[in-house]
């Protein structure tokens, strides 16, 4: 139980990524942090550090977080080399101190990838997931155009594996986690729960070759196929979904390569 | 005096929002490119209106203070969400559904929002599906439901237990679509500060971009607020770190009238505190009342044993007990205030004594575990990362905790404030959820209000507006607005004192909780108004901000949030205090029926409470708005 379970406080020694700003340098900054209850968050041990630091008047870290439920996303710290920290299918929000021993040393990074600089401390820039999503991650349905919900039945066995893939949280894990900096993961899942269900046919070409297109210029990585990406990802989201769309998208870009001439350039027309 | 015209639709309740339809004013095509909107908050809300407004063809700025549209609190809903659809063929219906929203609410709210927001849910469910949010189904095919408190038929759509984070990212997938296509400008990473009004019409707001620190001016013909509830007043709430209230509060200060601030809501299911370094807590869902069975110990020295070695006989089911006709299912405020009395009794488990059991031995020996893992999976797995012990075993320890705000800015029945041009949506206004909300109608009204109310009301306003007309952002009522953001800042930055901000959001948290909670009496809010405005002063005196104004600054984020939450908490108390009754989240000690249920006073206060700010250290102005009940009797709730 959460109050009974308590066995000795610990003290730990926090090695932070310090960095002021985007193009300024950084460094490791070592800071004590002493008789810290297990059941503490490690969020939690960090705003413990950082009112300690403003006291003592010094800046304190930067970090991103907020729901601090594990789905909203944006908490976003590699913790002793790991994104996300120890522990299997977790964002660094739901990390206890009770993953650690007393006397251990913490090395705290922002999620490092060329396509998510830094912003300051441990909090990167993710804006590149926002701009795949705006380059196809979607179904247009104008607001109310939809038919009756009902009218089209889904077998259960797509919408539970559509689910599946729809529970990522955009944080980018995948991407830290991965030696190529690839958002492969991260699109193939978006990919896959649009094109797992009916409503998403009609788009399904053009998604998933705008959504890899988008990824590509922004400056991600390729798929070597090592599956970091899923041994990252919070939600345990598995690299199934990248074979899915490279499925997909080699589907599209044959179709789209013998797709006839639009309606009008061609000849014949009468 | 506030002017407070609900403009509610004349005729039978199931044809106002119909006819008021018809009766509104239009903007036709190709003059809405002619005017901007500014839509403050992306959660359901906001975006579901950003995109809406922008597939109509109006100019949209959408402004967040996240790093992407896609992480609103909204996310974090988990049970579901309401909708009349009867797909159960259980009698449910929009008359239904509306009705229980108005009982559920203890007879608080307006009846012609609440019937609207029955209509509107069914579309709502078609719009999701159509956009492709990943409801659970059936074998067949069809779309699943599950029952939730305070209703008898099952209407609740879900997906897992992440349905908020499946409609959200709906919503911002559409919400992406039209930033694509160049149909709605993204403001990320900018928390607005201030609105500005220029004639008394609300033109603008004021930014600041929380990277650079860079202070901007927008202006436009309309604003849209979606930035959800204030229940991180208390600190300790399920609420995300970043939610906060002050858009709303500097709207407040511009002259918005707040409506109810009192209401707000308890939630019976969550993982008690566990010491004084804690950030949050964690809500378990509601739907977990569908099959786990609250309980305690009958006698008082049993609280500290292992729960299996108490036998069935010395256990006490005390909601199945005291309410057999809806038992675990009751309304989260009857069900939490259940809980308290048991703990008060000294019955309560776990070392705090603040802890009771929802149980899940039963139904895992009547279904297995696989099926309860597969409705229930995702919470159980929660609950084990962050109390270490498995719900399989042993029985989860709940507690009750600040979950949602149903006051909020006053709007009437367009979903306008009392500040022409200025807008409110979802848990920012007051207006559907009454003195208490159900659960599994939080991301109704959201949505409800985003895809199909403001698309409409908007436009009886902005017609009225010449095309064009907008006043430019050079104005004086911006620089003015600029100046005042400024001030602000620079007042606390250069306060230099002793204390974190955490230190005063700690102590409010406490105040609030202990005087302004579950339970509430004359003598421990007029204490609470003594003791806020003593924390305010403490606060301008001795608050210590580190960092500059022109950086990434999230002490400086946070201490503008709290210095509002201060001013709001008192508030809060205040309307508290003169509301002498008890009705839903709102309980009097003085005010209550011999077994301890809410006696309302309906003649006295059979209204919705709409405080008007005077200026600073100025008592603000009561205003009233009555609340006429056409259609439905005002009643005691009875869910025995």
């Amino acid at each position: 139980m959460v109050a009974e379970n308590t066995t000795k406080n610990l003290s730990i020694t926090l090695r932070v990524w310090r960095q002021a700003g985007p193009n300024q340098p950084g460094k490791f900054v070592d800071y004590q942090s002493k008789d810290l209850n297990p059941n503490m968050s490690f969020l939690e041990m960090l705003d413990v550090v950082n009112d300690e630091l403003t006291l003592k008047g010094e800046e304190p870290i930067a970090f991103a977080h907020d729901c601090r439920e594990g789905i909203c996303g944006t908490c976003s710290c590699t913790i002793n080399g790991k994104a996300h920290g120890p522990g299997k299918g977790i964002a660094t929000c739901q990390v206890y101190m009770r993953a650690f021993r007393d006397g251990d040393v913490i090395t705290v990074e922002p999620f490092r990838a060329t396509a998510f600089p830094i912003v300051k401390d441990l909090i990167t820039d993710r804006s590149a997931f926002d701009k795949i999503q705006q380059a196809g991650g979607f179904i247009t349905a104008r607001t109310g155009s939809a038919p009756d919900a009902n009218a089209l039945p889904v077998p259960k066995p797509d919408a539970d594996l559509a689910m599946d893939a729809a529970a990522c949280i955009g944080c980018g894990a995948c991407v830290a986690a991965c030696k190529n900096a690839s958002a492969m993961l991260f699109v193939a899942a978006k990919v896959s729960h649009l094109g797992l269900l009916p409503q998403g046919q009609a788009e399904r070409d053009q998604r998933v070759l705008a959504m890899v297109s988008t990824m590509d210029a922004l400056g991600f990585g390729n798929c070597t196929n090592q599956y970091e990406c899923s041994a990252a990802c919070p939600k345990l989201i598995t690299h199934d979904f990248i074979a899915r769309m490279n499925r997909d998208y080699l589907g599209a870009t044959l179709r789209s390569a013998f797709k006839p001439a639009p309606l009008g350039t061609g000849g014949g027309a009468g | 005096m506030a002017t407070l015209d609900s403009k509610i639709p004349s005729g039978p309740l199931a044809d106002k929002w119909r006819k008021h339809k018809v009766d509104i004013k239009l903007v036709n095509p190709a003059n809405k490119r002619k005017y901007e909107v500014i839509v403050v908050g992306a959660g359901l809300a906001g975006a579901s209106a950003a995109s809406s407004l922008a597939d109509l063809g109006y100019k949209v700025k959408c402004f967040v203070f996240h790093d992407s549209p896609r992480r609103a609190h909204s996310i974090a809903a988990q049970g579901g969400i309401n909708a009349a659809k009867n797909y159960q063929n259980d009698g449910d219906s929009v008359y239904r559904l509306f009705y229980d929203t108005i009982k559920g609410g203890d007879y608080r709210a307006r009846e012609a929002n609440v019937h609207r927001l029955a209509e509107v849910s069914v579309n709502i469910i078609d719009q999701c599906v159509a956009q492709g949010v990943p409801f659970a189904r059936e074998y067949g095919g069809l779309l699943a439901n599950r029952s939730f408190g305070g209703a008898q038929v099952s209407r609740t759509f879900y997906a897992r237990g992440q349905t908020g984070q499946q409609l959200l990212l709906g919503a911002y997938s559409a919400l992406s679509r039209t930033i694509g296509a160049g149909l709605v400008e993204m403001h990320t990473q900018s928390e607005m500060l201030d609105l500005v009004t220029v004639d008394g019409h609300a033109k603008g707001i004021i930014v600041r971009d929380l990277v650079t620190g860079k202070i901007e001016r927008h202006s436009a013909d309309a604003v849209v607020l979606a930035t959800g509830g204030y229940g991180n007043v208390f600190n300790l709430a399920t609420y995300a770190r970043g939610s906060n209230a002050t858009a709303i509060w500097r709207a407040y200060k511009r002259g918005a009238c707040f409506a109810n601030p009192c209401y707000t809501q308890i939630h019976p299911t969550c993982i008690p505190v566990s010491g004084d370094y804690q950030s949050k807590l964690t809500l378990m869902s509601e739907s977990l009342r569908n099959d786990g069975r609250i309980w305690v110990p009958k006698k008082k020295e049993d609280r500290l044993k292992a729960p299996d070695s108490i036998p069935e006989e010395d256990r006490d089911y005390y909601l199945e007990r005291m309410y057999p006709a809806f038992g675990n299912l009751c309304p989260r405020d009857i069900a939490s205030r259940a809980a308290k009395r048991v703990c008060d009794e000294g019955r309560g488990v776990g070392a705090s004594g603040l802890g009771v059991y929802l149980d899940f031995s039963e139904v895992i020996k009547r279904l297995g575990e696989n099926t309860v893992r597969e409705r229930y999976g995702n919470l159980f797995d929660i609950y084990h990362e962050i109390t270490a012990e498995s719900a399989y075993q042993v029985p989860m320890r709940i507690f009750p905790a600040m979950h949602y705000t149903m006051g909020g800015l006053w709007v009437d029945y367009n979903l306008m404030s009392n500040v022409p041009g200025l807008f409110v949506l979802g848990e920012a206004n007051f207006s559907d959820h009454g003195a208490n909300r159900l659960g599994a109608s939080a991301l109704m009204q959201g949505l409800g209000d985003g895809y199909f109310v403001i698309p409409y009301t908007i436009g009886d306003y902005l017609a009225s507006q010449k095309p064009g007309s907008r006043p430019k952002p050079d104005t004086a009522a911006f620089t003015a607005a600029e100046q005042s953001v400024g001030a602000m800042t620079k007042r606390l930055l250069d306060n230099k004192g002793k204390q974190p901000v955490s230190h005063f959001h700690k102590r409010l948290g406490k105040i609030m909780w202990e005087h302004c909670g579950m339970a509430r009496t004359k003598g421990g809010l007029e204490q609470a108004l003594q003791k806020i405005p003593a924390l305010r002063e403490e606060f301008w005196a001795n608050v210590l901000v580190p960092g500059s104004a022109d950086t990434l600054n999230q002490s400086l984020e946070q201490a503008g949030r709290v210095a509002d939450f201060i001013e709001l908490g008192e508030l809060m108390c205040r309307d508290a205090l003169t509301r002498e009754e008890s009705c839903g989240g709102h309980f009097r000690e003085e005010h209550q029926y011999p077994d301890g249920e809410c006696k309302r006073d309906d003649e006295k206060f059979g209204h919705v409470a709409a405080w008007e700010y005077q200026g600073a250290d100025k008592t603000p102005l009561r205003n009233v708005e009555p609340l006429n009940y056409e259609f439905v009797k005002m009643s005691v709730r009875n869910y025995k």
